[in-house]
């Protein structure tokens, strides 16, 4: 029964990537462009999830590591001649994981909404610093660099077209959402998960849950980052607007719609929203926000299970 | 030593009347804010925009009426009855669920509201003319008489707030819906509908502290933003549910950021607040303004 099951998923997972991966072969140049976007924000999502679903914290300030890895990487970008890949990921991912690091040793002291709060209000300290910081990250407009090529010192170096930023990006996204999934799955992730049922009981166990949740919030952090390594290379700049905390928002919006605590559901939340979105703001432009809004606050009343969540009870009636 | 001797005494002076001024209407939105945290546990994202709202409602008042006193009861009893509607469509099912819920659902009422006052009232800030424009002399600068009246206000509501709380039927009905819930319903309380003219209340609160506001810098859709993040931080600082302490944190950190914007810009002021929040949160997780627990 139980290797039925492990058929069926791996199965079910080979299809979903083979699909995503032959999708820029036959897909318009612009629909191409946003399924590696969705795929970006999809990561980004899923690295909330750890927090969100796995752990129990809301965390409002996932916008500040994905804008710190977009402006880690940046720095790497503008600063090293040729731009390479490969110096760009580790800036970015170093730059993510010390913020994340920093972060997480304050708001782990707290729970609950406290938790939240904290992580909103360091997001902001983020923002006013790299908003006012003008010499340094350009301030409002942000920086614009250009896009390194996808190369392996010492093999070959071909610069990205927008095929093979997918499957590189996908490459990525697929790889990070396995670790994530054996982290869920190891002692690691079970700790993580009884610090949500019950934190105090995990405590008297004999977890030091403190840690615990640093170490959550730094890997959460860190895939955070690699998603807005993903974004300054696919779009080609940096911007405080990505550190600003709406984006933390949307990214709890990606969490809730898709479904919390599944890996894959905020994946599916962020292809949801952000294909309303197109579809909305094409007659309503920038008041796309209001229905998103309405649907929103809908599915946290009615269906907190999320889409992911819904359907699973649904195909399973 | 040098650093202060740079700052001639009557700036400080200045700045710590603004400050001052700035912390009572601070504490207006912050003990709205705290209200509802600390009867209802729910933390209102929509605040900021309750706030800006309250505001718009004051700037269509003024311009249809042209009384300025009129404007801000409007602003005040309309926007508390959003408050009450917005609690019973959104906020009322989720009764009973994890507080986490609640933060989602305000975080999208904020989302819709936001766009909607973008939407009406278009990007263009507004301006409130101030009710009266005497200015009085402090030292070098005609200070508006206005701004004092701001401060005068806030801690008149603030005060009624209190006593309501403190001798009002409905007062006691409210804290003993914060003490015990499932009691106070057994001896007979409407708990629901407590909870609902709590959220009307705090939602009124906050539109009369975005009407008094509003002359000072003028109104748009994404004035709520700022309010409501300070204001979390004075509630954070304050101890949550702790309305004096929110007061005191209010004028506590206003003070300092008018201090510090003599030396950098009102901009990177802000940061002060996060740093106060930081050692807040280090040394006094509970609060800086309630006694030590025990």
């Amino acid at each position: 029964m139980r290797n039925r099951h492990a058929v069926v998923y791996w199965t079910g997972f080979a299809v979903i990537v083979v699909l995503l991966a032959i999708a820029p072969l036959v897909l318009p140049e612009f629909w191409r462009r946003f399924l590696t976007e969705i795929l970006i924000w999809g990561l980004l999502a899923m690295s909330s999830d750890i927090l969100i679903g796995y752990t129990g914290l809301v965390s409002f300030g996932h916008s500040a590591f994905f804008g710190l890895g977009m402006y880690g990487a940046a720095a790497a970008l503008i600063s090293f001649r040729p731009p390479s890949l490969w110096l760009a990921l580790p800036y970015g991912l170093v730059a993510a994981a010390a913020v994340a690091a920093f972060v997480a040793y304050f708001s782990t002291r707290l729970r609950d909404i406290y938790f939240a709060i904290t992580t909103l209000i360091f997001s902001q300290i983020f923002y006013v610093v790299i908003f006012t910081w003008t010499e340094l990250t350009g301030g409002e407009n942000g920086l614009t660099f250009s896009r390194p090529p996808l190369a392996i010192p010492g093999l070959f170096s071909v610069p990205f077209t927008t095929t093979t930023l997918h499957w590189f990006v996908l490459a990525v996204v697929v790889i990070s959402y396995l670790i994530l999934r054996r982290v869920t799955q190891s002692p690691f992730g079970m700790v993580l998960q009884s610090i949500r049922e019950n934190e105090a009981r995990t405590r008297a166990i004999g977890y030091p849950t403190e840690r615990y949740k640093i170490v959550a919030v730094m890997l959460s952090g860190l895939f955070a980052g690699l998603a807005g390594v993903l974004y300054a290379i696919q779009n080609r700049f940096a911007a405080p607007d990505f550190v600003f905390f709406l984006v933390s928002g949307e990214v709890v919006i990606f969490n809730v719609i898709g479904g919390i605590g599944t890996l894959v559901g905020p994946i599916v939340g962020a292809a949801f929203y952000l294909l309303l979105r197109e579809g909305l703001s094409r007659f309503l432009t920038e008041f796309y926000l209001i229905p998103v809004g309405i649907i929103f606050i809908a599915m946290v009343i009615f269906m907190p299970q999320g889409l992911l969540g819904f359907a699973r009870r649904w195909l399973n009636r | 030593m040098e650093l202060l001797h740079a700052i001639p005494f009557d700036e400080l002076l200045i700045q710590t009347i603004n400050g001052i001024v700035t912390g009572m209407i601070l504490a207006l939105v912050a003990s709205g804010l705290t209200l509802i945290f600390g009867i209802m546990d729910v933390v209102n994202f929509a605040h900021g925009e309750l706030f800006m709202l309250g505001a718009y409602v004051g700037v269509v008042t003024l311009t249809a009426t042209g009384s300025f006193w009129l404007a801000l009861v409007a602003a005040t009893l309309l926007i508390a009855l959003l408050g009450a509607v917005l609690h019973l469509t959104t906020l009322r099912p989720l009764l009973g669920r994890d507080p986490l819920t609640t933060i989602l659902a305000t975080f999208g009422i904020s989302l819709v509201l936001q766009n909607y006052a973008l939407w009406q009232f278009g990007p263009v800030a507004r301006k409130i003319a101030e009710p009266f424009t005497g200015h009085f002399n402090l030292f070098y600068i005609e200070y508006p008489w206005y701004r004092l009246l701001i401060a005068l206000l806030s801690a008149g509501i603030i005060t009624a707030l209190w006593l309501f709380l403190k001798f009002g039927t409905y007062g006691i009905w409210t804290r003993a819906t914060t003490q015990d819930r499932v009691m106070a319903q057994a001896m007979g309380i409407p708990v629901p509908w407590v909870l609902t003219a709590v959220f009307a209340i705090g939602s009124g609160m906050a539109a009369a502290s975005g009407v008094l506001f509003g002359p000072l810098v003028g109104v748009n859709h994404a004035m709520g933003v700022d309010w409501v993040l300070k204001a979390f931080i004075v509630v954070v600082v304050g101890g949550m549910g702790n309305l004096g302490g929110s007061i005191l944190a209010a004028i506590f950190i206003s003070l300092l950021e008018a201090y510090a914007s003599l030396w950098v810009s009102p901009a990177q002021a802000v940061i002060v607040s996060f740093v106060v929040l930081i050692l807040t949160l280090l040394f006094r997780p509970t609060g800086l303004f309630v006694p030590t627990p025990k």
